[in-house]
């Protein structure tokens, strides 16, 4: 035992035990302090402060004082009685529907087709998947820009070549509902690999001799996975589901940059897209609080059925 | 040819037909970038850039601000990441070696937190680190601002992770450590950080990863082109009009890319799992 090593075991006996106590427990609270105080800090102040300016007028004056003026639930008022608001409200639920949908059901089915494949064939469409889900989402815009220029996108020359329709100089962003089909496109694409991936380590635990019992019995497929596969995987798949709710309910980036400014108008505005528009280009920071606060609470009551179920499968022990 | 190999050939063609469609878009971007304009700019697309070039990347290597921005994005996210590893490292060890009252509301609170949208939180972020001095110190247009924005955005899944890899190291390693006589802080620093260096190594690239790929609160908080990070130089690239230099647009979006794609290969298969429970997509 070296002289560092004595030192540690004499020094402690020195200190008297009724001290020595209070720091070993001290210990975990100075270990979680610096992330709670950081936390407190980005997260709940801002909160907070959320909370306070949504109660305030504050527009380009006041960020330019520095300080708002108390007007009560105004801006709350307004903002419940502005169609825009409503009309947001129903489009971003019908968008998360779609893109949660597309992204679970597809990633499911594309799990369950890994399993039936070939090992080359498999580790090749799992690579082509990571390589996906690494592409930054501001690069895959630019992609989408490109693959879906009018003039001379990929996308309307294959479409057209395929003979699925004459897609030559179509324009894929002349209409609300296609532009918003468009960020889907992308969206699902980039969600997928998440998906497939998770499923499919899932499914691993699925008990072969079950599936291989059932399929003796004469069961067809789709009993087979509905009552063999899909009872292990209900729970991983209500685990991605509430994950896609929340994070297609909040998309922004790829919605933001693929319709690009000039064309962002109310009439395909996302929850995300209508905070920031309201507070940077209306300059009226109130009013997107409100907004944005609103928003907020669909996402906690959301998240709440998240968090139970964490908290249900013990990964929180 | 059995019905049953048919069936398996069947399934074999989609699973790589599947394969080109989701990866074209990636193929495409290269493949773009390395094209001449004419091929570009034809109607009818080629495929394979037949006399491949590295005009595109040096005009977009070139273009203004570009090594300025990249070095403003590694700044941040280094910095960034350096910190929050440390905190996150430190929170971790509590939860999964200590008991104390409180813990429990405290994973709770860190699943809850990574489930606030970004967008949210814009508002009083912008106001408070733009206009209302903290502290008397101004953050409009400073790296620190964002880098403060971008710890917090990482630590929970940090702490969520790295709990994870801790979880996996044998109490025994620990006690052994204390019973020859280190103090137990001494048997975390000797024994559990060399065990735990692969797990921080993965965490860490995703929390880079993850304020590399950042838009929003970049393109609020950095308002000059020399004090932009690279997703930001991007999404300013083509300008307003869609009329544009696609070869340079894709030969920029390949260069951002690829550190990206390289730490997420390196580290992918050992964090993948530990993903269900943080929030960490782009």
């Amino acid at each position: 035992m070296g002289a560092a090593a004595e030192v540690a075991l004499q020094r402690p006996r020195r200190r008297p035990l009724v001290w020595r106590r209070v720091r070993n427990g001290a210990v975990p609270y100075l270990l979680v302090f610096p992330v709670v105080a950081v936390l407190a800090g980005v997260l709940a102040y801002p909160l907070y402060y959320l909370v306070r300016i949504s109660l305030e007028r504050f527009q380009l004056f006041e960020l330019v004082r520095g300080a708002g003026v108390y007007i009560g639930l105004d801006n709350f008022r307004s903002v419940l009685h502005d169609s825009t608001f409503w009309h947001t409200l129903l489009r971003t639920v019908v968008f998360t529907a779609a893109n949660v949908t597309l992204t679970i059901v597809g990633g499911t089915l594309i799990a369950l087709l890994l399993v039936r494949l070939w090992a080359a064939v498999r580790i090749l469409l799992t690579v082509g998947l990571i390589l996906v889900w690494a592409m930054p989402p501001v690069v895959a815009v630019q992609v989408w820009i490109w693959m879906t220029n009018v003039q001379n996108g990929v996308l309307n020359y294959i479409l057209t070549e395929l003979h699925i329709g004459d897609y030559f100089g179509h324009n894929w962003f002349d209409s609300s509902f296609s532009q918003l089909a468009m960020v889907t496109t992308l969206v699902v694409w980039g969600a997928l690999p998440f998906v497939v991936i998770t499923v499919y380590a899932a499914l691993s635990q699925v008990p072969h001799e079950l599936v291989e019992a059932a399929q003796i019995d004469g069961a067809r497929a789709w009993r087979v996975f509905k009552d063999v596969t899909l009872p292990v995987i209900t729970p991983i798949l209500y685990i991605l589901t509430c994950l896609s709710i929340l994070w297609d309910f909040g998309v922004f980036t790829q919605a933001y940059l693929l319709i690009q400014q000039p064309a962002i108008v109310p009439g395909n505005y996302l929850m995300g897209i209508y905070l920031f528009e309201e507070a940077y280009f209306k300059n009226d920071y109130g009013r997107g609080a409100a907004i944005s606060i609103l928003m907020l609470a669909i996402v906690a009551v959301l998240s709440i059925f998240y968090v139970r179920r964490m908290v249900r499968v013990g990964e929180v022990e | 040819m059995s019905p049953r190999l048919a069936r398996k050939l069947g399934w074999n063609a989609l699973g790589v037909a599947l394969f080109a469609v989701m990866v074209f878009p990636v193929f495409w971007m290269i493949s773009t970038a390395f094209k001449p304009n004419d091929q570009i700019n034809s109607v009818n697309p080629t495929w394979f850039p037949a006399h491949p070039t590295l005009k595109h990347f040096t005009n977009a290597i070139n273009k203004p601000y570009f090594w300025t921005d990249v070095k403003n994005t590694v700044i941040v996210v280094l910095v960034a990441v350096g910190v929050a590893m440390v905190l996150a490292f430190l929170a971790a060890v509590a939860l999964e070696k200590y008991r104390f009252s409180g813990r429990k509301s405290f994973l709770v609170l860190l699943i809850g937190v990574q489930m606030i949208p970004g967008i949210g939180l814009i508002i009083p972020l912008y106001i408070l680190l733009a206009h209302v001095p903290v502290l008397h110190y101004n953050l409009v247009n400073k790296l620190s601002g964002l880098i403060i924005i971008y710890v917090a955005a990482v630590l929970p899944f940090s702490v969520w992770t790295l709990r994870g890899f801790l979880m996996g190291i044998p109490k025994e390693l620990e006690e052994a450590a204390m019973v020859d006589g280190s103090t137990r802080l001494g048997a975390f620093v000797r024994i559990l950080l060399p065990l735990v260096a692969p797990g921080l190594v993965a965490t860490s690239v995703f929390a880079f990863i993850t304020s590399w790929n950042e838009y929003i609160f970049a393109r609020l908080l950095l308002n000059d082109g020399s004090t932009q990070t690279v997703t930001v130089w991007l999404s300013y690239y083509t300008g307003s009009s869609r009329a544009t230099d696609f070869g340079g647009l894709m030969a920029a979006s390949t260069l951002i890319a690829i550190p990206v794609v390289l730490f997420f290969l390196l580290v992918q298969r050992r964090i993948a799992f530990g993903l269900t429970a943080g929030a960490v997509r782009g």
